[in-house]
């Protein structure tokens, strides 16, 4: 006789607990749901209100299972999804429990009962939750013989969301998403019993129903597009994917958003060489699995009907802009330029869009076929202070050694000052959100107004006046001691915007606060491509991999990678983007190299225009026809981001590298243009595809992402050194204007988005009830550029200031007003528009 | 060798002649199919004229020779192609890989897509064998209207759907005969 084996007994470790799982005895962490622990195993139990990233509901009951505890079965099946482990537990699921099987089954049928007959008309068709469940989990045949309950439909809940009620299976993924993640009053449970249903309260009044939604706010969300795409039914569609297609006929290639600096992963699917729809990706690290609408809707600016696909080169006779062959055009942009080159000099502006490659070109090409530091991404209001501040704080930094996602959400205290992170980088508001509402992260915003992202982070104002952000700044340790103690805690964060470059002073206050407590401290730009120019040198005082254009070593350092003679390098900081602007005014500049810049972007857009006029020489890189169309010698057509490969570097400094979607469509990537360019120059770029700009560049790249060298150090720029002002103070009849840009407003990748467009912020001009008195509803704003006239919402500014939509319809700020953030403007009371 | 020998060996040739012809006069004369003969496809439409694809592709999704290219469209107020939300907006069939297996007419939730007997599939250009929506749509009947129209023969789908055999009784469809089968007859 043999004795059986004895078990090797299994430790379980801290904070664990074992349980049994369709008779396998498993290890779980403590607070585990059920589902999580099958799935672990391969078992996947169906369900469809379960989210891994949404608190749990057990609305659906769908995830039934059989549970035993302390060796008494539960009277009734359990829902798996909000059952946590514990030790001893006895899980049987529908693999080995005729009893779940069963249930799950049940709850199928009753699902299927009021369901309709619509897949073939269903843009969930083919990659349905329900439709697979009811195929692995469903009884094949339907008991039910009456009537199917019905509802009008679709109604629009947005211009972007239909809602089809009859398709619901009210799991409450979106009332969810809506509530715990985006914080909008966006979309809620109403009714009771066969009535229960999906609704806002527009559809409440639509049907004259006796619920509304319990927020009674006016609906509107920038994150609408995640309900679409978590909502296991079709119940939630797009307006702008409707009926496009099938999932079949897609084909799926992984992307990155190319609208903010989030560089949040997406999935782009296209048919035919044409793209229907860009869904989140999964990146944990990034954007977990969420995506803000502009990201997931705005992309059909590349198939604009303007777009410009063959080069254009203006005749010297009429004055026309004329398409000419790609050889054609190359060689009057290389004549042109090398003539201004030689002459007085020519400049590139390369705008914040571009990849890290492309910028690199721009970079490249200024340096060794222009031969000037004349180069300056920025398209948008800057200062010195800002270069020094790039230099020295931004330049060099990673997800290894600086702020990220996770740093935010794990932060005690983060503080954004001049940066509105649901509009400029929306991602960065859901995690700021998700660490204040999970993990009590306080969140402070130095700010004029309480702004939705404000509230919804749980945050705290400390409004100023546009223009004393530097000085609130400085105040912090004399007015907020609390706040100043809190920043001294281990991983606190201050994030700074695009805006602080108006306000002088504010980065060196934000560099001396991070010097003396310890906080870190991030720059979140607006555009996607801020960032990588940084890094690769697309600035008047820094080569590529933050090395100053000054420090002779790193001229040599670059001159040997690049190949060049001994002191082919500038060694004088070039002009920056205004410094270009006026000396092309002044006539000191011939030549300009234009890459998707609108000059209505620029901090004066009369000045750009004025410039672009007086260039002796312009080339421009651009996709769509824009203002600088009309000024330039020779059109380069260049690719959309979907029609090449390349990459981002992030606002944490983080590689986000992307593949082509769309393959062979024959349009050409910045640095291959600059490329040929060069080489008509007789210059040699090295930069013909993104992979080889990307590996001329890695021989340059400090840090981040890219290899290390330990020679080199970082910064090399001294850090920024400018005395914070005094605040501008509005005489009568005056106002100090603070502004910024909303998510979705007239930006150029916004254009073909009707959809789109119906979900953006209303255009209205914001100020305290004490400025506001005596103007009635309407207040025109005016400088002596022009006029700005919009109604009127009180909220709690500070006295004398006026906020203004920065790019909104009716509301150019730069375009029209020629002003600022911080400008004094004229107020009066405006007529009705 | 026989005297009769050469005439003989017309006999089978003159006993011909008397027999009846088999011969087809193809394509002077035509030859009509079996009746129930797979040929062409064709794209049904209600009594009134609307028509019946939905754009689901399912069709396209059944068939194992990729041959059917949908794309789907919304019907609106003003401009309506089908009952209900959904229309075909594109639909083109490429006879040059049809294999004339039918599963799309299998697939076909709404029996839109049917088969006529048609066979005469057989060009010097493949563009003209790539069978557009205007090429596969069911020629107009008697009381039958070019959408895009509103509805004319119910509030919304359900009615079309639920309701099809006697709405086409209404609109002088034999009974015992569909829709489609009254429409193949028009096209021979
Ligand atoms: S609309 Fe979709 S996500 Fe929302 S409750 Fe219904 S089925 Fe769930
Ligand atoms: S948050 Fe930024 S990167 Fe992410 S989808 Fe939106 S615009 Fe794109
Ligand atoms: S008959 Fe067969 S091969 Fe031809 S289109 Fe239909 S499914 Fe495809
Ligand atoms: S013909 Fe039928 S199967 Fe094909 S798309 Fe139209 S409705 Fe769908
Ligand atoms: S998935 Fe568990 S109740 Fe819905």
């Amino acid at each position: 006789m043999t004795m059986a084996p004895e078990e090797p007994k299994v430790e379980v470790p801290e904070g664990h607990v074992k349980l049994t799982v369709d008779g396998e005895e498993v290890i779980a962490p403590k607070g585990e749901l059920l589902i999580r622990t099958a799935e672990r195993l391969g078992t996947v139990v169906p369900r469809f209100c379960d989210h891994p990233l949404l608190d749990p509901a057990g609305a659906c009951r769908q995830c039934l299972v059989e549970v035993e505890m302390g060796g008494r079965p539960m009277p009734k099946p359990q829902a798996s999804c909000t059952m946590t482990v514990a030790d001893g537990m006895v899980v049987k699921t529908q693999r080995t429990s005729p009893v779940a099987d069963k249930a799950q089954q049940g709850v199928m049928e009753l699902l299927l009962i009021n369901h309709p007959l619509d897949c073939p008309i269903c843009d969930k068709g083919g990659e349905c939750p329900l439709q697979n469940q009811a195929m692995a989990h469903g009884r094949p045949e339907s008991r039910f013989r009456d009537k199917k309950r019905t509802f009008p439909k679709p109604l629009p809940i947005s211009t972007q969301v239909l809602l089809d009620r009859e398709r619901c299976v009210l799991c409450q993924r979106c009332t969810r998403f809506s509530a715990q993640i985006a914080g909008d009053p966006f979309i809620e449970l109403l009714e009771r019993g066969a009535h229960q249903q999906i609704g806002t309260a527009e559809t409440a009044d639509v049907l004259d129903m006796a619920s509304r939604t319990s927020s009674g706010k006016p609906f509107q969300s920038y994150f609408s597009g995640n309900t679409i795409q978590i909502c296991p039914v079709g119940a939630l569609t797009s307006a702008q994917y409707r009926f496009r297609s099938r999932p079949f006929d897609l084909v799926s290639s992984p992307s990155v958003c190319e609208h903010c600096s989030s560089g949040c992963a997406e999935r782009t699917d296209f048919r035919r060489g044409k793209v229907m729809r860009k869904l989140a990706g999964e990146d944990p690290e990034v954007n977990e699995e969420w995506v803000c609408d502009k990201g997931r809707f705005a992309f059909r600016y590349a198939t604009a009907s303007d777009r410009i696909r063959t080069p254009l080169v203006r005749n010297a006779e009429t004055g026309e802009l004329e398409e000419a062959s790609w050889t054609q055009a190359l060689r009057a942009a290389a004549e042109g330029l090398a003539k201004a080159r030689d002459g007085k000099g020519a400049a590139v502006l390369s705008g914040g869009r571009s990849t890290v490659e492309d910028a690199y070109s721009y970079a490249k090409f200024a340096r060794v076929a222009l031969r000037t530091n004349d180069i300056d991404f920025r398209a948008r209001a800057h200062s010195a202070e800002e270069l020094d501040f790039l230099g020295s704080r931004v330049v060099g930094t990673g997800p290894e050694n600086g702020v990220t996602f996770h740093a935010l959400e794990h932060a005690p205290l983060v503080l954004c000052v001049a940066f509105e992170p649901e509009e400029e980088a929306p991602a960065v508001f859901l995690r700021l959100r998700k660490g204040a509402r999970n993990r009590g992260t306080q969140v402070v915003h130095i700010g004029q107004w309480t702004t939705p992202a404000v509230d919804r982070t749980f945050g705290e104002l400390l409004a100023c006046v546009p223009g004393a952000e530097a000085s609130a700044v400085e105040g912090i340790a004399q007015h907020a001691p609390d706040l100043d103690e809190s920043l001294r805690a281990e991983g606190a964060v201050v994030l700074v915007g695009e805006r602080a470059a108006e306000v002088p002073g504010l980065f060196t206050a934000l560099h001396r606060l991070a010097e003396r407590t310890g906080a870190r401290l991030a720059w979140i730009p607006r555009r996607a491509g801020e960032r990588g120019a940084v890094e690769v040198g697309a600035l008047p005082t820094l080569l590529p991999g933050g090395r100053a254009v000054t420090d002779a070593a790193a001229r040599t350092e670059v001159e040997q990678v690049w190949g060049l003679a001994e002191g082919a390098l500038p060694a004088e900081p070039g002009r920056d983007t205004t410094g270009i602007l006026t000396a092309l005014v002044a006539g000191e500049l011939d030549g300009l190299v234009v890459g998707g810049v609108d000059p209505n972007d620029l901090p004066d857009p009369a000045l750009a225009r004025e410039a672009l006029a007086a260039a002796g020489f312009v080339v421009s890189l651009e996709m769509r026809p824009s203002g600088v169309t009309d000024h330039a010698d020779v059109v380069l057509p260049i690719a959309p981001v979907d029609e090449k490969a390349g990459s981002f570097l992030n606002w944490e400094g983080r590689h986000r590298e992307f593949p082509v979607s769309l393959e062979g469509t024959g349009a050409l990537p910045d640095c291959r243009v600059l490329d040929t360019l060069g080489v008509e120059m007789d210059a040699d770029l090295f930069t013909q595809t993104p992979a080889a700009a990307a590996g001329d560049f890695a021989r340059l790249a400090v840090k981040g992402t890219f290899t290390a060298s330990d020679a080199v150090k970082v910064p090399f720029t001294a850090a920024p050194d400018v005395p914070h002002q005094q605040a501008a103070t509005p005489g009568a009849g005056q106002a100090v204007l603070a502004t910024w840009r909303q998510l979705i407003d007239d930006g150029s990748l916004l254009i073909d988005e009707p959809h789109l467009a119906g979900t953006a912020r209303a255009v209205v001009a914001r100020m305290s009830a004490a400025t506001a008195e005596g103007l009635g509803g309407h207040v025109t704003v005016s400088t002596d550029r022009g006029s700005i006239s919009l109604p009127i919402v009180v909220a709690d500014l500070p006295d004398g200031v006026v906020w203004l939509p920065g790019n909104s319809p009716g509301s150019k700020v730069r375009a029209t007003l020629g002003a600022g953030h911080g400008s004094v403007v004229s107020i009066a009371a405006g007529g009705a528009r | 060798m026989g005297i009769f020998d050469p005439v003989k060996g017309f006999g089978v040739t003159f006993g011909m002649m008397f027999k009846k012809v088999i011969t087809e006069e193809y394509p002077e004369i035509g030859a009509p199919a079996a009746p129930r003969y797979h040929g062409r496809h064709q794209l049904n439409r209600h009594p009134d004229g609307l028509e019946k694809c939905v754009g689901c592709e399912l069709c396209a999704w059944a068939c194992p020779a990729d041959a059917i290219f949908v794309e789907g469209g919304d019907n609106t107020e003003d401009e309506r192609f089908s009952p209900g939300e959904r229309y075909g907006m594109d639909y083109q069939i490429n006879y040059l890989r049809c294999i004339g297996c039918g599963l799309c007419v299998e697939a076909c939730p709404t029996r839109s897509l049917t088969m006529i007997n048609f066979y005469e599939l057989a060009d010097d250009d493949r563009q003209k064998l790539i069978y557009t929506k205007e090429d596969l749509l069911a020629p107009l009947l008697p009381g039958m209207e070019q959408p895009p129209h509103p509805m004319r023969l119910g509030d919304d789908e359900q009615d079309y759907y639920v309701n099809g055999p006697e709405l086409a009784r209404g609109r002088g469809v034999p009974s015992g005969e569909t829709v489609e089968t009254s429409e193949e007859k028009a096209v021979q």
